[in-house]
């Protein structure tokens, strides 16, 4: 099955290589539950290949360099749906530390902790020490913000940044924009990003070439999954406008804990797993809270995200893979 | 722990006692009416309370997840309310009292004072 699944996604590659086209429809034949998916960003087109067994050999192999996604860790939840967060978080983090590549550095896509406590972040210090990786940039989930406006965050995480805990580094030719969605959420509305952010984030972009591969990452979606829950941002459109000319645009979000994925031109969004327990599928609940499954699924429904980035191809590379790891090959269908 | 459904019947008890009985208003040390507002599944229920003047509201989180609940004007706010956490306010003066989650801000209901 496995080498199957691979001819598919090869020839899937190959014809997406030739002409970039029928993004869709591949994409939703790759949409696998709970198994791993890399997307790659050929000049500045989003192409994918499947992982399963032999993911652990492969990753990252000829990239030129590799960054981890981890989020919604909420380091002091204890309810039934995961009543050992700091365990889960801790097999990713030996996850991460065993893939073959050393990742360049982790980001975290926020709700860090449940309560915004100093114990939680402690421990998540504690836990997060451990990675391989050294450098991990943070932006807040509306967890972190908790109580105090997000200035014990911004203490601990965000020396340096702008307004709220906003920033944008370079790495390698890449060109990573961290937003807050979290703060001063209106009454009735979703994410939101403010103006003061908004026209920093026009400014930041501003005479960057078209061609610099751009990773934007936030907490909750920027693209409206699901609005009776919250699951979006209401300015996002406009910073989304900003990144229009660009040839190559990743959207990393946290906040749904399940994956999720579209691609709008050359814009690819994508949400991660959380460490800590998952959230049923749109519509699918009474409400967005914790979804309970047996103790013996949960860590199918964990996990992290790790991204190669090709400079050759000016690509990305975006793989999910699930805390669970039998050695078993991927157990999803492909479409 | 607060029981589904009890709620209503004990404040729709309460603003009958206040309606049949005005000498609880005029007395001079008026005894405190109470109400509730439960917070489940990431909904204010009821969400929109109706209550005399001096009510004092009681908001209860009955979810897995925190929330807060925040007067819209400023007039009111809890601070962050774990699983079971409460927060009161007693309500002195008529008027309509919008109020929501600052967590989860789609989560929004209101309280009429009258």
């Amino acid at each position: 099955m496995p080498d199957k699944k691979k001819d598919l996604i090869d020839q899937s590659l190959q014809d997406l290589n030739n002409d970039g086209v029928d993004r869709r429809g591949f994409l939703k034949c790759m949409a696998w539950a709970g198994t791993g998916l890399a997307w790659t960003m050929s000049g500045g087109i989003p192409v994918s290949r499947a992982f399963a067994k032999g993911y652990g050999k492969d990753a990252g192999k000829g990239a030129d360099f590799t960054f981890v996604q981890i989020s919604d860790s909420h380091i002091g939840f204890n309810k039934p749906a995961n009543p050992d967060v700091t365990a889960t978080l801790q097999t990713a983090i030996n996850k991460i530390n065993a893939m073959p590549h050393k990742p360049d550095f982790i980001i975290h896509t926020g709700d860090l902790s449940q309560l915004s406590k100093p114990s939680e972040f402690d421990t998540l210090d504690q836990v997060l020490k451990g990675a391989s990786a050294k450098q991990v940039y943070f932006v807040p989930g509306e967890h972190d913000m908790l109580s105090d406006n997000g200035e014990q965050f911004l203490q601990r995480y965000g020396k340096g940044t702008k307004g709220t805990g906003w920033y944008s580094f370079d790495h390698k030719g890449v060109h990573f924009v961290g937003l807050v969605n979290v703060a001063n959420l209106k009454a009735g509305g979703m994410g939101s990003l403010g103006h003061e952010q908004l026209e920093w984030l026009a400014d930041d972009l501003h005479g960057r070439s078209a061609s610099t591969p751009i990773v934007l990452f936030a907490h909750i979606p920027l693209w409206t999954i699901y609005p009776d829950w919250g699951w979006g941002t209401d300015d996002s459109e406009q910073a989304l406008s900003y990144v229009k000319r660009f040839g190559s645009v990743t959207v990393l979000n946290g906040h749904i804990h399940q994956i999720m994925q579209k691609v709008e031109g050359k814009v690819s969004f994508h949400t991660a797993m959380s460490t800590a327990f998952p959230q049923p599928a749109p519509g699918t609940a009474p409400s967005a809270g914790p979804m309970k499954v047996p103790a013996d699924q949960l860590q199918r429904v964990l996990g992290i995200t790790d991204v190669n980035y090709l400079v050759s191809g000016r690509s990305l590379a975006v793989v999910d893979s699930p805390l669970w790891d039998s050695g078993s090959p991927a157990s999803g269908n492909a479409g | 722990m607060w029981v589904a459904g009890v709620g209503m019947p004990v404040l729709i008890g309460i603003l009958l006692l206040f309606a049949v009985s005005p000498s609880v208003k005029g007395s001079d040390q008026p005894s405190e009416a109470n109400a509730a507002v439960k917070i489940d599944n990431f909904v204010f229920g009821p969400q929109t309370l109706t209550v005399p003047v001096g009510t004092k509201v009681t908001w209860t989180n009955s979810d897995d997840i925190p929330h807060t609940s925040v007067s819209t004007e400023g007039v009111f706010k809890s601070k962050v309310l774990d699983t079971d956490e409460k927060f009161s306010y007693t309500f002195t003066k008529a008027g309509t009292y919008p109020y929501y989650c600052t967590i989860h801000p789609k989560m929004t209901g209101k309280v009429v004072v009258q």
